[in-house]
């Protein structure tokens, strides 16, 4: 536990940590086709309670 | 009027978002004047009066407060009460604590300007408000996230749209940066004068890593909200990527955060503090650019709205702007170009490159599209919107153009040495020289100042519109019931 009272060792441990769990973000976001097309439907959300016109034609 | 448009009307509460909308319709006009007067000011020193009251130093924070709180906050409010319950298809929560969001909101601008006026600030850059004002904010901003986040617990939807997501980070961070950069010790209960409890270097660090991150939360994550909802909105079309649009998120959030001490290189700061802060800015291009690109292709293939459609041409026009400051950011955040920029009016026109080409214009853009449907009706005139995108675009490069000029030729005339190696122009030297760039600069004020009164009376005509049709579909079927 001493180790984890030193700045030196947590602050280099923090940004570890920050980063690794940025790549699992990435990883999880482009990892799987299929969580990617739930992940794109969701982009319609503003349009469903529309009553205008739609095009979904992007992505 | 259609059955669906008369629902959404009564689907959701609106009434607070018109309070905001036109608030922040009052502050831009009441704020970007005070900018004006103060631009002028600088030009034309005449215009201090030799009145305190009227002096740069006092209404300088007037005109900032007014247009990032009071114009920029209210814009932020609205638009954030409109996207979440439109995209969580649900009414607001506590439709009464959000009421209390506007007056007291209202009530902070109008006390932190009167106290600016009357000679109180605290003297933290965007931070002026002396304790009282800044525990009203407090109170005011824990009501704001409780009726946001309740929002979304009671939200139809199952997924939260990312729009919310930015809105929600820059709820959580402006609360946390707000209290922490405030910590401060009063004189007495009634006295308005405090003290910081951070002293030296650490209150420089504390002020510009509340400093940074306001530009960061407030200024960006909020805005970008506004534009993962009004841009796809506005074109017909959903967002051109969703995952990019969640790495964006992930990535401002993990970044920003550290960039605040760029604001204080070759100063008494440690090195390896300003070097972090430079690094951080270097890699926040990327998700800035990933946005900003994530943005403006969501326009891809229907391109011609931009000849059409004014509106439209704000949202990609303020991308666009966005794309060239949080460029320009990180390039004034290296040391060596930091060296030649630092206390120049290069930082003045970069902020404003921000302020004016991303912030008000991705507002104007939002607000044009949501208070037709606010008041149930079309936009008064659409050549108005045309005269306003015009003179606001012209303002806005009138104004950097000066700054850059000003700004690289200060930079330059204070570290120039003669032979001798004496300083080689005096420092009122470089303030004369300045003057046709000063001058400049106000006019480019006065060109987005008449396009935003240019805005208050379209907006002010497209309410007494819906306002008036309202009145007569109300009244219409009353006549009918009698004849």
């Amino acid at each position: 536990m001493d180790w984890f009272s030193h700045a030196e060792n947590t602050k280099p441990l923090g940004l570890l940590i920050f980063f690794i769990t940025f790549c699992l973000i990435v990883y999880w976001v482009y990892g799987s086709k299929k969580r990617s097309k739930i992940l794109e439907d969701h982009k319609n959300i503003p349009f469903l309670d529309d009553d205008e016109v739609k095009d979904k034609s992007n992505g | 009027m259609s059955a669906t448009k008369v629902a959404a009307v009564e689907q959701y509460d609106y009434d607070i978002i018109k309070k905001f909308s036109v608030m922040a319709i009052v502050w831009a006009v009441v704020g970007m004047f005070a900018g004006v007067y103060i631009a002028s000011e600088l030009a034309w020193p005449f215009l201090n009066f030799d009145s305190p009251y009227l002096s740069f130093g006092r209404f300088r924070p007037v005109h900032t407060g007014a247009v990032i709180f009071g114009f920029g906050g209210s814009a932020l409010f609205a638009t954030s009460y409109y996207i979440v319950q439109r995209t969580c298809q649900t009414r607001l929560f506590a439709p009464g604590l959000a009421t209390f969001t506007f007056w007291g909101w209202q009530a902070v601008i109008v006390l932190a300007a009167l106290s600016y006026v009357t000679g109180f600030s605290q003297g933290r850059e965007y931070a002026e408000m002396e304790w009282p004002i800044d525990l009203l904010i407090l109170v005011v901003w824990v009501a704001y996230g409780a009726v946001f986040i309740g929002t979304l617990m009671q939200r139809k939807q199952p997924h939260i749209y990312v729009a919310n997501w930015f809105y929600l980070s820059f709820i959580l961070v402006t609360a946390l940066l707000h209290t922490f950069n405030n910590i401060a010790i009063p004189v007495n209960l009634f006295s308005m004068k405090s003290y910081s409890l951070f002293s030296g270097a650490q209150d420089a660090m504390t002020q510009w890593w509340y400093g940074h991150n306001a530009v960061g939360f407030f200024l960006t994550a909020a805005f970008l909200g506004m534009m993962y909802y009004f841009v796809p909105k506005h074109a017909g079309r959903p967002v051109y990527s969703y995952r990019l649009s969640i790495v964006h998120f992930w990535a401002l959030s993990f970044m920003y955060m550290w960039v605040g001490t760029h604001h204080l290189h070759w100063t008494a700061l440690p090195d390896w503090a300003s070097t972090l802060g430079a690094t951080f800015s270097i890699m926040l291009l990327l998700p800035s650019w990933g946005g900003m690109i994530n943005g403006i292709m969501t326009l891809s293939g229907a391109w011609d709205k931009l000849r059409t459609d004014p509106i439209m041409r704000f949202m990609i026009v303020a991308l666009s702007f966005y794309g060239m400051s949080t460029f320009e950011g990180p390039l004034m955040s290296l040391k060596d170009v930091n060296a030649l920029s630092h206390y120049t009016d290069w930082t003045v026109g970069h902020v404003h490159s921000g302020a004016l080409g991303w912030v008000a214009m991705i507002s104007f853009g939002s607000l044009y599209h949501m208070i037709p449907k606010l008041w149930n009706t079309q936009m008064y005139s659409v050549r108005l919107i045309n005269a306003h995108f015009w003179l606001a675009t012209i303002g806005t490069l009138l104004y950097i153009t000066a700054m850059w000029i000003s700004g690289i030729s200060q930079g330059l005339m204070w570290r120039a040495f003669d032979d001798f190696g004496n300083l080689q122009y005096s420092f009122v030297e470089s303030v004369a020289a300045m003057h046709p760039f000063y001058a400049m600069r106000a006019i480019g004020g006065m060109f987005f100042l008449t396009g935003m009164l240019l805005m208050a009376y379209n907006v002010f005509a497209t309410i007494r519109q819906g306002v008036r049709a309202a009145e007569s579909s109300q009244s219409r079927p009353a006549v009918a019931a009698t004849a």
